[in-house]
């Protein structure tokens, strides 16, 4: 268990719609959910997560830590706004979803293995490298997160798209080498170093 | 026509719904000088539409009858239809107020006989029966009206039709000449009863009000059960004219909803728990009504009501705010999408017919920023009228806040002596 997640569990106890109000983007709109069920009836990916948000929404009410932060419900969440656009109490559903697999993350109790969340890692990772995203090395770790034989199948399946960027200038194969990058590297750094702190400090995550 | 005489000791009441009826008549029997202006071409309002009233099922021709006959008997009160207020001058104790009264078309002299309704082809959209119908260009607004007076629709004026309709009446009651009027009137005090229109079913998107010809609105399925409506109180549905059994109801259409109507309306409880009783009527136990809700809100003294239609085997009710509405193209039921709140299970069940419980919006909606409405009225965030800053006007019935016809008529009676004391306290300052 991550220290962080220790910390958490001493300093709220058993009241974790506090710990989401505390810690969570937008989390203080989660009491305001009157349990209408239109952003579960409406979300186009409903029938394939366990977790609707307005289920979400009712176990953290209900306390259930580990179901809420274990799950992969708000992993799943592709950002089409249906639930905050009907959502008639106007919560920004959305966002919550997001901050929700954020503290997750943070605390590492999200589900090991989610797609979504290591595509969101290969991401970051490759982004705050050189402050610029390295699409071809982005790819390529994508096709080899799962080891080096499903990485030369991966690549094999996607043969033609690749060469099909390559012809149009779409992808640069010199990106291999270094790639492009900001001018002040290590002030992105010191930047990105920078917020991670005072999140960090805000959210008791430090 | 001859403008009424008005003086600062006089009640301007603005709407002839059962809100304003009642503020007139409880304001004239005081012996107060009242003039109470209609926008429509008779008295009545929404209360009229109505099939029945919650709790006790009776009809409205009975409350509102009554109230008609005080009306005629009494002196102190002038009636004025199809007028409307368009500007409001001067404070409290002291107002001038202009009106706009449209033409009928046919005077003081008609007996309601119909023979200009005989002699015309032309239609028009049934007003009363909201849509749902027509009506000949020369109509008596409904069974009820008062004053019991045709209407000549302007559209056959000028027309073969007009002369026809004019031709036909017997008594010299059709006047095709009449113009539009400005009347200036002095009054002391003015009651807002400007009452409640539905909320506008065709926002509420995903529903597919207007899309789909199987989901209608609460204030339309009044009309379907009524024998005097357009369907003379058979449950038909719009779409093929099938007999409708298997009806959905779906609460808070507009209500409750920050997009939409940020209030909770309070009545469409009560109404739709009635209307369940409606299909009961109309099809015994044969009949299906499904309730799909937030919160039920039996407003008041009428949770009993609600636990008598919890007992009814053909009711059944189902925890969630309604998704979306989708159309089986093959029958035209519409197929109500959710997850339900008790269990969070997903459904997609197909129904006859579709029932909006839409929201109570005020009629004065909009009507500020068209300088309909005098800048010293005071509205909530919903736009009910509380009150005037200068402490002379007075919101009354669901013009003040929604309610019920019976609550409605209980705020009128207190907006009608709020109205007396200003005219008192005018009287008493200009004696002094």
């Amino acid at each position: 268990m991550t220290t962080a997640n220790q910390n958490a569990l001493a300093k709220y106890k058993n009241n974790f719609l506090k710990e989401v109000e505390a810690n969570v983007e937008d989390g203080h709109w989660v009491k305001m959910c009157m349990q209408c069920g239109v952003c579960a009836g409406s979300c186009p990916l409903g029938p394939h997560w366990e977790h609707s948000p307005q289920k979400l929404f009712m176990m953290i009410r209900a306390g259930k830590r580990e179901e809420v932060l274990g799950s992969d419900s708000m992993w799943m969440c592709t950002s089409c706004y249906n639930c905050i656009v009907r959502c008639p109490r106007k919560l920004p559903i959305t966002h919550i979803m997001h901050g929700l697999a954020n503290y997750a993350h943070r605390l590492d109790l999200a589900p090991k293995g989610q797609p979504t969340r290591d595509i969101a890692k290969l991401f970051w990772d490759n982004l705050a490298k050189t402050g610029r995203v390295n699409e071809l090395k982005f790819s390529l770790a994508m096709y080899f997160k799962d080891g080096f034989g499903q990485g030369v199948k991966n690549a094999m399946a996607m043969q033609a798209t690749g060469l099909g960027l390559l012809k149009a200038k779409r992808l640069n194969p010199m990106e291999i080498i270094g790639g492009h990058k900001c001018k002040d590297i290590s002030g992105i750094k010191k930047m990105i170093a920078k917020a991670r702190e005072i999140e960090d400090r805000r959210r008791g995550l430090a | 026509m001859t403008a009424p005489i008005a003086t600062n000791q006089t009640i301007l009441v603005v709407g002839g719904g059962i809100s304003g009826l009642t503020a007139a008549l409880e304001a004239a029997e005081c012996g107060k000088q009242v003039i109470l202006v209609e926008k429509t071409p008779a008295l009545g309002g929404r209360t009229a539409q109505l099939y029945r009233y919650f709790p006790k099922m009776c009809h409205p021709t009975c409350g509102l009858e009554i109230n008609l006959k005080r009306i005629k008997g009494n002196p102190n009160v002038k009636v004025m239809t199809m007028t409307e207020v368009t500007a409001v001058a001067g404070s409290r104790g002291d107002y001038a107020v202009t009106l706009k009264v449209s033409p009928r078309f046919v005077n003081e002299s008609c007996t309601a006989c119909g023979e200009c309704a005989k002699a015309v082809q032309s239609e028009v959209a049934d007003a009363f029966n909201y849509g749902l119908a027509k009506v000949k260009a020369a109509y008596l607004p409904h069974a009820m009206a008062y004053p019991q007076r045709y209407v000549i629709d302007p559209s056959i004026v000028g027309t073969a039709e007009g002369e026809a309709a004019k031709a036909a009446c017997k008594y010299g009651a059709v006047d095709l000449g009449m113009k539009e009027e400005t009347v200036q009137l002095n009054v002391g005090a003015v009651i807002w009863a400007t009452g409640w229109r539905p909320f506008d079913a065709n926002r509420i998107q995903p529903y597919g009000y207007d899309r789909y010809a199987n989901v209608i609105t609460s204030v339309e399925f009044e009309r379907l059960a009524d024998p005097h409506g357009p369907t003379g109180g058979k449950l038909l549905r719009p779409s093929d004219g099938k007999e409708a059994k298997n009806i959905a109801f779906i609460q808070c259409a507009g209500s409750r909803d920050e997009n939409y109507l940020r209030h909770c309306s309070r009545i469409c409880c009560m109404a739709t728990l009635k209307q369940t009783q409606y299909v009961r009527e109309a099809c015994g136990d044969g009949g299906k009504s499904t309730v799909y809700y937030i919160d039920i809100r039996a407003i008041d003294r009428f949770e009993d009501f609600y636990q008598n239609v919890q007992k009814d085997a053909t009711v059944s009710f189902v925890k969630s705010k309604v998704a979306r509405i989708a159309e089986n193209k093959d029958n035209g039921n519409p197929v109500l999408h959710g997850v339900d709140t008790e269990g969070y299970h997903r459904y997609a069940v197909e129904h006859d017919l579709v029932v909006l419980a839409v929201g109570m919006e005020p009629e004065v909606t909009g009507l500020r920023e068209q300088g309909g409405l005098p800048a010293d009225i005071i509205q909530d965030s919903s736009n009910f009228i509380e009150g005037s800053k200068d402490g002379g006007m007075f919101g009354a019935g669901a013009a003040s806040s929604p309610l019920d016809v019976n609550r409605a008529v209980q705020s009128a009676t207190a907006a009608s002596l709020k109205a007396i004391q200003v005219i008192h306290k005018t009287a008493s300052t200009e004696a002094a």
